[in-house]
């Protein structure tokens, strides 16, 4: 057993229901989460991640496969017995109870002596910068303090793990921001491992160390966010990760085929056949018609997006390319323009289907 | 500012336009009780009524007795073992129909929408039913040859029948029965506005089940809580017809023994007394209720 793996789950497998009606929220999903990190689960709506962080926490039982806490199996352990705390996204304050109360409740529930409860309380608190606040009510707080709040309470018994169900969702933006930078200080000063669920992959890729993309209850892919990003496994994972043109291509050596009859040379490392080509609209870029190597296309449309400037363009068999440059003078471009494009055929992923 | 003078104005003209209901409110709800009040520091009449003569007697007779030879006096027992009687009752009641009401409550809260409603109804159905009609069914099962003593027969528990009517014990099961609802329904009330998610919560932070009920749910529907035991406990104090059907004769409660004073007993003045001595009860259970209440929700 690895002594570096804080949360192992394998297998696991949960179902809803019974019959033609069944859901299978989780399908065949293991995972290793290494200790101290800041892990992500990424997937749109509806894909299994609170399912999955529902059994880590222990309120769910999944209906097989077994999940490891530090190399113990805590399948069947209820949640109060698990060292794991959780971040509601409703938050879940307790409402009778003032802040200091309700970051208390924890240790207080561990039999822990008052003075210690009060002590971590306050200590914890400070950590989140509600020090002035122990004495309120949580409905006499503000939405992104009562996030501080339920934050504190689950980091106060100090959890060998933290799970947090898209705790930012009901933030505004500027504070979603703030909480963000925030919550990545907390991680690192407290060194607890954290399991972040999201769907918002900026989100994703600005704060975690590593992240898995889950898609219909299956987890499709892991790694840090730079992996995920200039090499996602699949077609699902390359569009849900940031905004990405899919090119159908043929295969011949090191030399791609588009559609369009140009061909661009890519590292097919001995892939063969028809594949499709994922290119970033940052790999893109626009060049004169003439240019060696340039694939002819069209201006289809152009977006300005402050720092950049957004071109669609029309390739000759009239598939559309995105291309995402730096809004500088040499970059102009208007509608219709006959334009070359410059595809960097080395940095691209080809896809499985 | 401008909303402040207007709600101001508002306010004055409503007040002026609610004038007479407030009148009729008044008389109509203080009126008669002017008159028990009254009535209360009078002499009783020969026969019925009162005299128009000041006396603290009925007032002193709730709680003392004078002998008639020597004058001496001494509590009155029998009047007090009514009061404590009743009190017992009624505090018995509230805890019984508590401890059926919260899992009932509990359980409704907690079905889909639509057969909620069923539930709700079903908890309703005695109350479109007559209040003596009721209480006879009750008898109808606890008498010896009822249908509880029958069972227990049949299945071998007990041999001969157990004396359940006309005790303190069928007054307790049928106040309970009968107020059970009005336990029911404000707890439902308060579990239906309960955030399950706390439940959750506490388990995560290490609560156990008991520690969830009594550090998590009772304090939040402590409101509901409140408003049950009160709506069950004061119907309960002045009880009237459950205690004379099922309790007999001899097992009277204060209600009993109020009507016994303008019928048979012939003491007007004391019946009055009595009946203010219940409504101060009452209000004090109220003044407790509102004082729960806003401490529940100082800033609402
Ligand atoms: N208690 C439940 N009963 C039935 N189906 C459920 C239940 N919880 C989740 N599901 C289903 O399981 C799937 C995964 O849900 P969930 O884990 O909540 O997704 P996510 O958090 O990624 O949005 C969904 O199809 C959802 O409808
Ligand atoms: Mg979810």
């Amino acid at each position: 057993m690895n002594q570096d793996i804080a949360v192992s789950a394998s297998r696991i497998v949960k179902t809803y229901g019974a019959g033609t009606s069944a859901v299978r929220a989780l399908d065949d999903v293991s995972i290793d989460i290494e200790k101290g990190e800041f892990f992500t689960l990424l997937g749109p709506s509806g894909c299994g991640k609170t399912t999955l962080l529902r059994c880590i926490a222990g309120f769910e039982t999944p209906t097989s496969g077994t999940i490891l806490l530090s190399g113990r199996d805590i399948t069947f352990t209820p949640p109060n017995e698990r060292p794991i705390n959780t971040v509601f996204q409703s938050y879940a304050l307790f409402p009778h109870l003032t802040v200091a109360q309700n970051v208390g409740f924890g240790l207080q529930m561990l039999g822990r002596p008052k003075s210690e409860v009060a002590e971590a309380a306050a200590r914890v608190l400070a950590l989140v910068r509600l020090d002035g606040f122990a004495n309120r009510l949580p409905q006499q707080l503000s939405g992104g303090q009562q996030q501080r709040v339920a934050l504190a309470r689950a980091l106060a018994p100090q959890p060998e793990v933290l799970l947090l169900d898209e705790p930012l969702s009901a933030l505004d933006l500027k504070l979603r921001k703030e909480m963000q930078s925030e919550l990545k200080r907390l991680q690192t000063e407290t060194g607890i491992t954290f399991i972040f669920v999201t769907h918002d992959q900026e989100e994703a890729l600005t704060m975690s160390n590593r992240i898995g993309v889950m898609s219909a209850g299956k987890l499709l892919q892991v790694g840090t966010p730079r992996d995920i990003y200039d090499r996602p496994v699949n077609r699902f994972v390359a569009d849900f990760i940031g905004e990405t043109n899919f090119v159908r291509a043929t295969l011949a050596g090191d030399q791609a085929t588009l559609g369009s009859g140009d061909t661009i040379v890519v590292d097919a490392k001995g892939a063969s056949g028809s594949v499709t080509l994922a290119v970033r609209p940052e790999q893109i870029r626009i060049a004169p018609r003439d240019r060696p190597g340039a694939i002819h296309a069209t201006v289809a449309e152009s977006t300005y997006f402050g720092t950049d400037m957004h071109y669609q363009l029309a390739l000759s068999d009239g598939t559309f390319l995105i291309a995402r440059l730096q809004a500088n003078a040499a970059n102009v471009y208007g509608n219709g323009d006959e334009v070359g494009v410059l595809i960097d055929g080395t940095a691209l992923q080809l896809l499985a289907e | 500012m401008r909303g402040s003078v207007h709600r101001r104005s508002s306010g004055a003209n409503g007040w002026l336009l609610s004038l007479p209901a407030l009148l009729l409110l008044l008389v109509a709800a203080s009126g008669p009780l002017v008159i028990v009040a009254i009535y209360s520091f009078l002499e009783p009449g020969d026969y019925s009524g009162v005299r128009w003569i000041f006396s603290g007697d009925a007032w002193f007779r709730i709680l003392f007795e004078r002998d008639i030879f020597d004058q001496t006096v001494s509590l009155a027992d029998a009047n007090l073992s009514i009061f404590w009687r009743s009190v017992k009752l009624s505090l018995a009641t509230t805890l019984v129909t508590f401890a059926l009401g919260l899992p009932t409550a509990w359980f409704i809260a907690t079905r889909p929408a639509r057969s909620r409603a069923i539930w709700l109804f079903l908890i309703t159905i005695p109350f479109w039913t007559n209040l003596l009609i009721r209480t006879f069914a009750i008898m109808e099962v606890i008498r010896n040859q009822g249908l509880l003593n029958t069972a227990l027969i049949k299945i071998g528990l007990i041999t001969d029948p157990i004396q359940i009517l006309y005790t303190d014990t069928a007054v307790l099961i049928g106040m309970a029965y009968v107020y059970l609802p009005l336990m029911v329904l404000p707890l439902f009330a308060a579990i239906d506005r309960f955030d399950f998610n706390l439940i959750e919560a506490g388990y995560d932070l290490y609560a156990s089940r008991m520690q969830i009920l009594r550090r998590v749910i009772l304090p939040i529907i402590r409101p509901g809580i409140v408003a049950g035991c009160i709506l069950v406990f004061v119907p309960s104090l002045g009880a009237y017809v459950t205690p004379r059907v099922l309790g007999g004769g001899k097992n009277m409660m204060i209600g009993n023994f109020i009507e016994l004073q303008f019928g048979q007993g012939q003491n007007w003045p004391l019946g009055a007394a009595l009946s203010m001595v219940l409504l101060i009860v009452v209000l004090g259970a109220l003044l407790i209720y509102t004082r729960v209440a806003s401490k529940e929700d100082p800033h609402g």
